[in-house]
C-alpha cells in the first residue's frame, strides 16, 4: 500500500473502529474491547510500519479527498510534525484502551460502549489534524473533536457533568467558530489558499499589526491549546472519566490545539516572517503569563485532577511559548514537548484513576500514606512528575532543553526565567502528592472502616507502569524524535 | 410540449387543485397533489438543464411578445429558486398523510391539498414571471391559500395567527402594488427586463426612491425582515407542522427572491446601491435581524418556535448578502436560500414526526427524545448541526460566503458580527438537544414508537441533503455564483 | 400647484386613514374596513395614473388622437378581485375566531392566549429557564 492513501485510511480507520464497537454493542463486550484493541493496535502498525518511513525519508504522502469549494479542499499530506503528532495518539490510545477497560469495568459505568465509540471517534478526529493538508481540513476534525469528546465530558450525564458540558462546547466551538473561521477565511481571502506550505503562504499578502491579529485570531481561535483567557473548558472537562481525562485532555484534544498552533506558525506564516516582522512577541508574554499563572493555580487545587488540568495548561503553554519564539529550536523543542509531556502526563492521570478506582480517594489530601499501599502506581507518579517536571533521564528533559535553547537563540533572558520558575512550581505542585502517598501516616481511623487494603485491578496498574517506562525510554530515544522533527522544512 | 415547461409548471399544480378539491376523498386528492408536485420537480429540473445549456428561456404567454404580452422569464436566478421550491412542496408533501392525520380532521384533508398545490402555483408564479404586474397576482394567490393553510393548525390559536398574518400579508402586497405603479408611472412598461433597462436611462429620481423604500417594505413584510416579522412566530408555532416545514423552506425565500429581483433586475446595483443606499438600510436591519432574532430564539419554550425565530435570523444572513452588493455577498444569499430552505423543513419535518407521537412541540415534552425517538433526535441533529453551521453541511458553505464576502468589501466588523451571531445558533440547537439526550423522560410518559417511514423517509432525505451539499457543492455554489454575476453584473441575458 | 396632483392628495390621505385605522382598532372586522380604504387607496392611485390629460376613453375612434392609458385601469380589476378574495377570507377567518374565542376584539383575544400560554409555562418552569 501506499503511504498516502495509508493516510487516508489511518484516519478512516478509527471510524471503522467505531461502527464494529457500535455493532458488537454491550451484550459482546468482550470482543467489543477485543475490537478497539484490534483497532487501536493495527492503527499503530499502519502508522509506524507504512506511513512512517516515507516520511523518514523526506517523503510527504499526499492524498486528496474531495474539493468543497475552489481551492478549498479536504485533502492529507504527512510531515514529520504531524507523523509525530499521529504516532503519539496512536500509541497511546493502545494503553489507553487497556486502562480504561480496566477503569470502566471496575467502576461499572453505565454506556460503556458509547463511550468507545466517541473515543474512537475523537480519535480518528486526532489522526485527521494530524495529517490535514490544509487549515480547511484541520478545522473539520478540530469541529470532529469537538463534538465526538462532548459525549464522554457528559457522560455520567448528572446536572454536574451538564454544567461541565456547556462550558467545554461553548469556550470550543465557541472560539473556533468566532475566531478560528474567521482567521481561516481570512488566510483564504489573502492568499487564495489555505494549504500548508513550507516558509508559509502569508508573506507579502498579510502586512504590519494585521499579522499580529491574524496570529492572534489562530491561537486564541484553537482553545484546545487552553491559551488563557480560553482555558477554563479544561478543568472544567474533568468530571469525565479518568480514561477521557488521561488520552483526550492530555493526549489527544490539547495537543490538537497545540499541534494546530505550532502548524500555523510554521506552515502558514513561516517563522521568518514572524521573526521580521516580531508579530508574534506579544503571544510570548500570553503564553509566558498563562503558563506561570496556571502553575500557580494549580499549587492551591486539593483536587488531584484538577491539579494535574491545571498542570496541562501550563504545560501547554510551553509549546505555544516554542511556536511564538519563531525560531528553530523553539518549533524542535515545542513539538518534542507534545510528544513527551503526552507520556508524562498521560502516566499522571492513569495514576489518578488508578487511585480513583482503588482507593476511591480523589484529594490530595486524603492520600495520606497510600503509596505504601499502591506502590506500582505512586512509583509510576513519581516517574511521570519527574518527567513533567523536566528532570533527566525522562524524556520531559529534553523538550525543555531544547525550549531554554531556543530563550537563548531569541536572547530572551525573561522567557528564560519564566521557564525556571515554572519548573521550579512543578515540583511544588507535584511532588506533595508523591511525598504525602510514601511518607505521611495513613489516617488509621478511616481506612479500616471503609477499605482495608485499597486494591487496584492490574488493568488499571499496567498501563501506568508501561508509560512510566516509556518516559525513560523517551530519554535515551529522543534522538530519533530529533532527527525526525529535523525533516521540518522551516524555510 | 418541451417548449410549454414553463408555464406548465404553474398550470399543473393550479388545474389539479379543483381536482383535489372535486375528489373529496384524502388519498386520492393526496394522490393528485403528490403527482402534481413531482411533476412539477421534474419540469424545474428539466428547465434547469436548459438554462444550464442555453441560457435564459423566454415563454410568451398566449404568443405576446414581450414587452407588450406577459413573458415568464427563466434563468439561471429563478430555475434555481424554482428548482428548491419545488423539491422541498415534493418531499414535504410526501409525508403528509400520516403526519396531518394527527392535526386536521381526515374531512377537510382535500381542502389542504387543494391550498397546498395554490400556493405552490402562487409561489411558482411569482418567481417565474417577468411581468411586475403579475408578481403581484401571484403573491395574493399564495398569501391567501398560505393564510388557510395556516388557519387549519390544530388550536384556536391558528386562527388568530392566520388573521394577523392576514393584515400583515396583505399590507406588504398593497405596498408591492404600490410600487409596481410607481414605476410603471415613471417607465410606462410592466415588463421586467424592459423596466430595468429604462430605470437605467432615467437615473435616480424622487419618484423611483419612493418605488424603491415602497417595495422594500412589502417585500420584507412577506419575507419577515426584522422589524417587520412581527407575524412569523406565531404562524410558524400554530400552523400544521407539515404547514410549517413547507412555508419556512419557501414562502420566506420566494419573498426574497422577489426582492433580489426586484433590486438587481429592475433597479440595477448602480441605482439601488449607488445613487439611493439601499445597502445603508439594509445591512444594519440585517445583522439586528441576525442578533436580535437569535437571542430571542434561547428564551423560547416551545421548539417550533425556537426554529421560527432562527428562520428570522437566518433571512438576516441572506439579506445582508444581498446588501453587500458584490458577486461573493449574494452568491452567499442564494446559496443560503438554498441550503436554509433545504436544512429548515429538515427540522421542521423532525418536529412533525415529534407532533405526530407526542402531540406537542414544548421543549418540556420532549425531554428524553433522544431514546423514545432516536431516528427523529438524530434527524434534528444532523439538521440542527447545518443550521450552526459545522463543516461539512451546507450551513458552513453559506456561512463561509457571507465571511468572505464581508471580508472582500472591507466590512471586517461584519465578518465578525456573522460568526458572533451563528455562536448564538449553537446556543438555542444545543438547548434542545440537552433536553432530548440528557434529560430523562417524563415519569407519565407513556411508551414511544418511532415515527413512521412515510414521515422518517423524507426527513431523512433533506438531512442527507443537508450533508450532499456541505460536501459536493458544484450544484449549489455553481449554479449560484453564475446567478450572482449575472445580477451584479448584468450580464447578457 | 396643479390641479391634476389633487388626486394623488387624496390617495394619502386615504392610505394613511386605512393604515391608521388598521393600527388602532382592536376590533378586527373595523379592521378590515381600515384594509380595505388603505386598498383602495392604492386602486385609486393606478386609476389616476392611467389618466392623460386631454385624453378620451380609450376606444379607436375618427377624430381622436390622444386617449387614456386602458392599462392600470384593467390591472385594477384583478386588483379589486383580490381585495374581494381577501376579504372574503378575512371575514370567514373572523367567524371562526368568534366562535372559538367568543369574541372579535383582538386585545381579549390577546388576553386569553397569553392566560393559555403562562399556564404552559409554569407547567415548564423548571426546563424552560435558558441556559446560564
Amino acid at each position: 500500500m501506499s503511504a498516502s492513501s495509508a493516510a487516508a485510511l489511518a484516519v478512516l480507520w478509527p471510524l471503522l473502529g467505531a461502527v464494529c464497537v457500535a455493532l458488537l454493542g454491550e451484550k459482546r463486550r468482550n470482543l467489543r474491547e477485543a475490537a478497539t484493541l484490534v483497532t487501536a493496535s493495527s492503527l499503530l502498525v499502519l502508522v509506524a510500519t507504512v506511513i512512517l518511513p516515507e516520511v523518514q525519508a523526506g517523503e510527504r504522502p499526499r492524498f486528496e479527498l474531495l474539493e468543497v469549494l475552489p481551492g478549498l479542499a479536504l485533502a492529507f499530506e504527512v510531515e514529520p510534525l504531524g507523523m509525530l503528532f499521529a504516532l503519539v495518539a496512536s500509541s497511546l490510545w493502545i494503553i489507553t484502551t487497556v486502562f480504561a477497560i480496566g477503569y470502566l469495568r471496575g467502576h461499572d459505568e453505565q454506556h460503556q460502549t458509547r463511550f468507545f465509540v466517541c473515543f474512537a471517534l475523537a480519535i480518528a478526529g486526532a489522526l485527521g489534524v494530524a495529517f490535514a493538508a490544509n487549515v480547511f481540513t484541520l478545522f473539520v476534525f478540530y469541529e470532529a473533536i469537538t463534538l465526538s469528546t462532548y459525549p464522554l465530558v457528559t457522560h455520567h450525564g448528572t446536572e454536574s457533568a451538564k454544567r461541565a458540558g456547556r462550558v467545554y462546547l461553548g469556550i470550543l466551538m465557541g472560539t473556533s467558530i468566532a475566531f478560528l473561521l474567521l482567521a481561516m477565511v481570512w488566510t483564504y481571502f489573502a492568499a487564495g489558499t489555505t494549504d500548508f506550505r513550507p516558509g508559509g503562504i502569508l508573506a507579502g499578502k498579510v502586512e504590519g499589526s494585521a499579522l499580529a491579529v491574524l496570529l492572534g485570531l489562530y491561537a486564541f481561535g484553537t482553545a484546545k491549546a487552553a491559551l488563557m483567557p480560553f482555558h477554563r473548558w479544561l478543568p472544567a472537562a474533568m468530571v469525565a472519566p479518568t480514561p477521557v481525562s488521561a488520552l483526550l485532555h492530555a493526549v489527544a484534544v490539547v495537543k490538537a490545539g497545540v499541534f494546530t498552533v505550532m502548524k500555523i506558525v510554521v506552515y502558514i506564516f513561516g517563522i521568518d516572517l514572524l521573526q521580521t516582522t516580531g508579530a508574534s512577541t506579544w503571544l510570548t508574554w500570553v503564553a509566558a503569563f498563562t503558563l506561570l499563572s496556571a502553575s500557580t493555580v494549580a499549587l492551591t487545587r486539593n483536587n488531584l485532577k484538577a491539579r494535574l488540568a491545571y498542570s496541562t495548561i501550563s504545560q501547554l503553554s510551553y509549546i505555544v511559548l516554542g511556536a511564538a519564539l519563531a525560531n528553530t529550536w523553539g518549533v524542535i523543542g515545542g513539538s518534542m514537548h507534545i510528544a513527551m509531556h503526552a507520556v508524562g502526563k498521560i502516566t499522571l492521570f492513569f495514576c489518578a484513576g488508578a487511585i480513583y478506582v482503588g482507593a476511591h480517594k480523589t484529594e490530595i489530601s486524603d492520600m495520606r500514606g497510600l503509596g505504601r499501599q499502591m506502590p506500582f502506581t505512586f512509583g509510576a507518579f513519581l516517574v511521570g512528575s519527574l518527567s513533567v517536571i523536566g528532570v533527566p533521564p525522562l524524556g520531559g528533559s529534553w523538550s525543555k532543553w531544547y525550549l531554554a535553547l531556543s530563550t537563548a537563540e531569541a536572547d530572551h533572558l525573561v522567557m528564560m526565567a519564566v521557564l525556571m520558575i515554572s519548573s521550579l512550581l512543578s515540583i511544588g505542585y507535584l511532588m506533595p502528592v508523591v511525598g504525602r502517598g510514601f511518607f505521611a501516616t495513613p489516617e488509621k481511623a478511616e481506612t479500616t472502616d471503609h477499605h482495608s487494603t485499597p486494591r487496584e485491578p492490574w488493568l488499571c496498574v499496567l498501563p501506568p507502569v508501561v508509560t512510566a517506562v516509556g518516559c525513560i525510554a523517551l530519554f535515551f530515544f529522543a534522538e530519533s524524535i530529533y532527527q525526525l522533527l529535523n525533516g521540518i522544512i522551516l524555510r | 410540449m418541451i417548449e410549454h415547461l414553463p408555464i406548465l409548471q404553474i398550470l399543473v399544480p393550479m388545474l389539479t387543485a379543483p381536482l383535489c378539491v372535486l375528489s373529496r376523498r384524502p388519498l386520492v386528492s393526496w394522490g393528485l397533489a403528490l403527482t402534481a408536485t413531482w411533476f412539477a420537480l421534474a419540469t424545474s429540473i428539466q428547465l434547469l438543464i436548459r438554462v444550464l445549456a442555453e441560457g435564459t428561456q423566454s415563454y410568451e404567454l398566449g404568443g405576446w411578445p414581450p414587452p407588450w404580452g406577459i413573458e415568464l422569464r427563466i434563468d439561471l436566478v429563478n430555475v434555481f429558486v424554482l428548482l428548491i421550491v419545488t423539491a422541498i412542496s415534493s418531499v414535504v408533501l410526501t409525508a403528509a398523510p400520516r403526519s396531518l392525520e394527527k392535526e386536521i380532521s381526515s374531512d377537510r384533508h382535500y381542502l389542504f391539498y387543494a391550498a397546498y398545490l395554490l400556493c405552490m402555483t402562487g409561489l411558482l408564479g411569482m418567481t417565474a414571471t417577468g411581468d411586475a404586474f403579475n408578481v403581484f397576482v401571484f403573491l395574493e394567490i399564495s398569501s391567501l391559500s398560505s393564510y388557510i393553510l395556516i388557519s387549519l393548525g390544530p388550536t384556536r390559536r391558528a386562527l388568530h395567527s392566520a388573521f394577523q398574518y392576514l393584515v400583515m400579508g396583505t399590507l406588504g402586497g398593497t405596498f408591492v402594488l404600490l410600487g409596481v405603479g410607481m414605476l410603471y408611472m415613471v417607465t410606462g412598461t410592466l415588463n421586467i427586463v424592459d423596466m430595468g433597462a429604462r430605470l437605467g436611462d432615467l437615473g435616480p429620481n424622487r419618484t423611483v426612491l419612493v418605488a424603491l423604500a415602497v417595495i422594500v417594505v412589502g417585500t420584507s413584510i412577506k419575507m419577515a425582515l426584522f422589524p417587520l416579522h412581527a407575524w412569523l412566530p406565531n404562524a410558524y408555532t400554530y400552523a400544521p407542522a407539515l404547514v410549517t416545514a413547507f412555508l419556512a423552506a419557501t414562502a420566506t425565500k420566494v419573498a426574497y427572491y422577489m426582492l433580489v429581483k426586484f433590486v438587481f433586475r429592475v433597479f440595477g446595483v448602480e441605482l439601488a446601491f449607488t445613487a439611493l443606499r439601499l445597502d445603508a438600510v439594509l445591512m444594519p436591519v440585517a445583522i439586528l435581524a441576525m442578533f436580535i432574532a437569535s437571542t430571542v430564539a434561547i428564551y423560547q419554550s416551545d421548539v417550533k418556535r425556537i426554529l421560527a425565530y432562527s428562520s428570522l435570523a437566518q433571512i438576516g444572513y441572506m439579506v445582508l448578502g444581498l446588501s453587500l452588493a458584490s458577486v461573493t455577498g449574494l452568491t452567499g444569499g442564494i446559496v443560503h436560500l438554498f441550503n436554509h430552505a433545504i436544512m429548515k423543513s429538515a427540522l421542521f419535518l423532525a418536529l412533525a414526526c415529534v407532533v405526530l407521537r407526542i402531540g406537542s412541540t414544548q421543549l418540556n415534552d420532549m425531554r428524553g427524545l433522544g431514546r423514545r425517538m432516536p431516528l427523529t433526535a438524530a434527524a434534528f441533529v444532523g439538521a440542527g448541526l447545518g443550521l450552526i453551521g459545522v463543516p461539512m453541511t451546507a450551513g458552513f458553505v453559506s456561512k463561509w460566503f457571507l465571511v468572505l464576502a464581508a471580508l472582500e468589501s472591507g466590512y471586517w466588523p461584519v465578518a465578525v458580527l456573522i460568526l458572533l451571531s451563528s455562536l448564538l445558533a449553537v446556543i438555542y440547537i444545543w438547548r434542545v438537544i440537552e433536553v432530548m439526550y440528557f434529560q430523562p423522560p417524563p415519569d407519565d410518559a407513556a411508551k414511544l414508537t418511532e415515527a413512521p417511514w412515510s414521515m422518517l423517509g423524507p426527513t431523512w432525505v433533506l438531512v442527507g441533503a443537508t450533508f450532499y451539499f456541505g460536501i459536493s457543492t458544484s450544484l449549489t455554489v455553481g449554479v449560484a455564483s453564475q446567478a450572482a454575476d449575472l445580477l451584479v453584473n448584468g450580464a447578457a441575458p | 400647484m396643479d390641479v391634476g396632483l389633487y388626486n394623488y392628495w387624496a390617495v394619502i390621505v386615504l392610505m394613511m386613514t386605512g393604515l391608521y385605522v388598521v393600527i388602532s382598532r382592536s376590533n378586527l372586522i373595523k379592521k378590515l374596513i381600515g384594509l380595505n380604504v388603505f386598498q383602495v387607496s392604492v386602486i385609486m392611485f393606478y386609476i389616476s395614473i392611467g389618466k392623460v390629460k386631454g385624453g378620451t376613453a380609450p376606444i379607436l375612434e375618427e377624430g381622436f388622437e390622444v386617449y387614456s392609458n386602458p392599462v392600470p385601469h384593467v390591472l385594477m380589476l384583478t386588483a379589486i378581485v383580490v381585495g374581494v378574495a381577501t376579504l372574503a377570507l378575512a371575514l370567514a377567518l373572523v367567524v371562526r375566531l368568534h366562535g372559538a374565542y367568543g369574541t372579535i376584539e383582538e386585545d381579549e383575544i390577546a388576553e386569553i392566549d397569553t392566560r393559555e400560554t403562562n399556564a404552559l409555562e409554569s407547567n415548564a418552569r423548571e426546563i424552560g429557564a435558558p441556559m446560564s
